[in-house]
């Protein structure tokens, strides 16, 4: 009575089929970050020691290590978010917890979207023509770091309007119906919930301003500088135009520090990413409702 | 229960000196946009009384409670009332009413119980904080207004020794006493309470209602309620609703038993709903 018909069988073997493509696919996008990652640390690793960290590069990079970069990368991410987090958020802010639902607001949710898709050269373009030329910033970090930061702001917006946008609407009507006002309901409730997706939009931000070379590259980031930078109104090193130009400028360069760069490159996004993650996870376990 | 209401037998809506009245509602309608979900809608209710909100799903008696609080004005300019509101005398509707103020003196409770994701003590605190913070109170104030207003709810024993645990993590029927007792601190004249027990076991409810039994008095309360058994029970007059309009409003004892319209008949007896 409960024997398996020829229709059951083939909607077994059909389910079966489609699961290990499902699954095949999804092996298929590990493989390349696997790939990637095993390479860098085959070829890269036996170059990456305390010493290649914290020594100046010389020779054009073929000998020494990558202190010049690595510090110019952190003075660029950092300038950046100084500059996004705080118009990011507030901007946020506005447009979940103020704005009308009207045309202009989606008016602006449109830009937004619309600013995330522009490709980085462009972003790079408007920093010359703006930061650099017009607002007379010159070659320098503070240039570098504005245009990393309108590139990034969308990142900052989308992820904190939509942990704003998770806090459920019944606090925000309990605190209304206390007779608190809009921004005592968001200091008080709506904020130190949605703090954790705050700052995992704020640590991809910087993931994705440490790896980006097209809007440092005519803004702020030059190919080689013997000294640290002192100030924001100076150009710097960064990681990923030193990797650029070592692999593609540079004659007779070991390959064992190209892929050290490299290494330490996608380690610092790498981190910053699974900080976020754990963050997050932290957080959340922090928090009930 | 219902029985000081008993000398109000007989004209429906009971009319009454202004001075009496918590709440009055004079000829109100209201507007979600082009949709009307008022029609000139009459509501007279005594200070410190238990008031009743019946009618089936969509008859606006939510709309309503929610106008005395002005809380629908939230939905923006979508929303447009016309008529007369008073609260203890006071005109709701008036250029010079400040929002804050009216939701200390008008306080509401909800379907769901929604404590704040907060302690419990930070709860019970939070109103009184909003409306107080030009004013310094000692560690020992607090805790003496946490003590009142907890105790008042009947919930002091159950939580005097975890004040500080999240208010989330209790149980519905504590949550619901919580939110009824953060209002508390800052002396409303009014409750507002929307359907409070829909989300109780029967248990839960009972114990809720008898609750507003002990409210009643200090406090007025308007209750707007699905349960045509729970309006019997906890409430000293009962207002019938039907499409955006005022059926009948008259003590809870004669409109169950006695009612006037037919709607209201058919609906107490359950033929729709």
């Amino acid at each position: 009575m409960f024997a398996a018909s020829a229709l059951n069988e083939r909607n077994r073997r059909v389910e079966g089929i489609y699961k290990a493509l499902f699954g095949l696919m999804t092996v298929l996008l590990v493989v390349p970050v696997l790939i990637i990652l095993g390479v860098l640390i085959a070829k890269g690793g036996p170059a990456v020691s305390f010493e290649f960290l914290f020594t100046p590069p010389t020779d054009q990079g073929r000998q020494g290590g990558i202190l010049m970069p690595l510090i110019g990368t952190i003075w660029l991410v950092v300038v950046a978010l100084i500059a996004s987090v705080p118009i990011g958020v507030a901007a946020a802010i506005y447009l979940s917890e103020y704005a009308p639902e009207n045309w202009l607001t989606r008016l602006i949710n449109l830009a937004i979207i619309n600013l995330a898709g522009v490709p980085s050269i462009v972003h790079a373009l408007f920093g010359v023509g703006a930061f650099v030329v017009f607002f007379e910033f010159g070659i320098s970090i503070l240039a570098a770091s504005l245009t990393l930061a309108i590139m990034t702001l969308p990142v900052v917006i989308v992820a904190t309007r939509e942990s704003l946008q998770a806090v459920p609407m019944a606090f925000r009507e309990a605190c209304w119906n206390m007779g608190a006002t809009r921004w005592q309901t968001i200091r008080k409730v709506v904020l130190p919930n949605a703090i954790s997706g705050i700052l995992t939009g704020v640590i991809l931000e910087v993931s994705r301003s440490a790896g980006e070379t097209a809007p440092i590259m005519f803004t702020g980031a030059v190919t080689f500088l013997p000294f640290l930078p002192t100030g924001v109104l100076e150009p710097t090193m960064a990681m990923s135009l030193h990797l650029f130009t070592i692999s593609n400028s540079v004659p007779n360069m070991p390959d064992e520090i190209k892929y050290g760069t490299a290494l330490v490159l996608i380690s610092m996004v790498l981190i910053m990413n699974a900080a976020s993650i754990a963050f997050r996870v932290y957080l959340r376990g922090k928090k009930k409702w | 229960m219902a029985d000081e209401s008993g000398a109000i037998t007989g004209a429906a809506p009971p009319k009454r000196p202004a001075a009496e009245l918590a709440i009055d509602v004079e000829q109100v309608s209201l507007w979600y946009g082009t949709f009307q979900a008022l029609f000139e809608v009459d509501l007279q209710v005594q200070s410190g009384s238990i008031t009743a909100l019946i009618g089936p799903s969509g008859c606006g008696k939510s709309t309503l409670l929610r106008s005395v609080n002005r809380i629908n004005e939230r939905l923006g300019d979508y929303v447009r009332t016309t008529g007369s509101i008073r609260v203890m005398g006071h005109d709701v509707l008036a250029d010079g009413v400040d929002l804050a103020q009216l939701r200390k003196q008008v306080g509401m409770v909800f379907q769901r119980p929604n404590p704040l994701p907060l302690s419990i003590r930070e709860n019970v605190l939070f109103g009184h904080r909003l409306h107080r913070a030009d004013e310094k109170f000692s560690k020992a104030d607090e805790n003496q207004i946490v003590e009142e207003a907890l105790t008042e709810v009947l919930l002091w024993d159950e939580v005097k020794d975890r004040l500080g645990q999240r208010a989330t993590e209790l149980s519905l029927e504590a949550q619901q006493k919580l939110c009824i007792a953060r209002l508390l601190p800052v002396k409303p004249k009014v409750i507002l309470m929307d359907e409070p027990t829909s989300a109780l076991d029967p248990k839960a409810t009972e114990t809720l209602e008898h609750l507003l039994w002990e409210l009643k008095g200090e406090y007025t309360i308007l209750i707007v309620t699905h349960n045509m058994a729970q309006a019997r029970r906890a409430s000293e007059e009962t207002a019938f609703m039907l499409l955006g309009r005022m059926v009948e409003h008259r003590s809870t004892e004669d409109l169950f038993l006695t009612p006037r319209e037919q709607e209201t008949a058919d609906y107490i007896e359950g033929r729709y709903g």
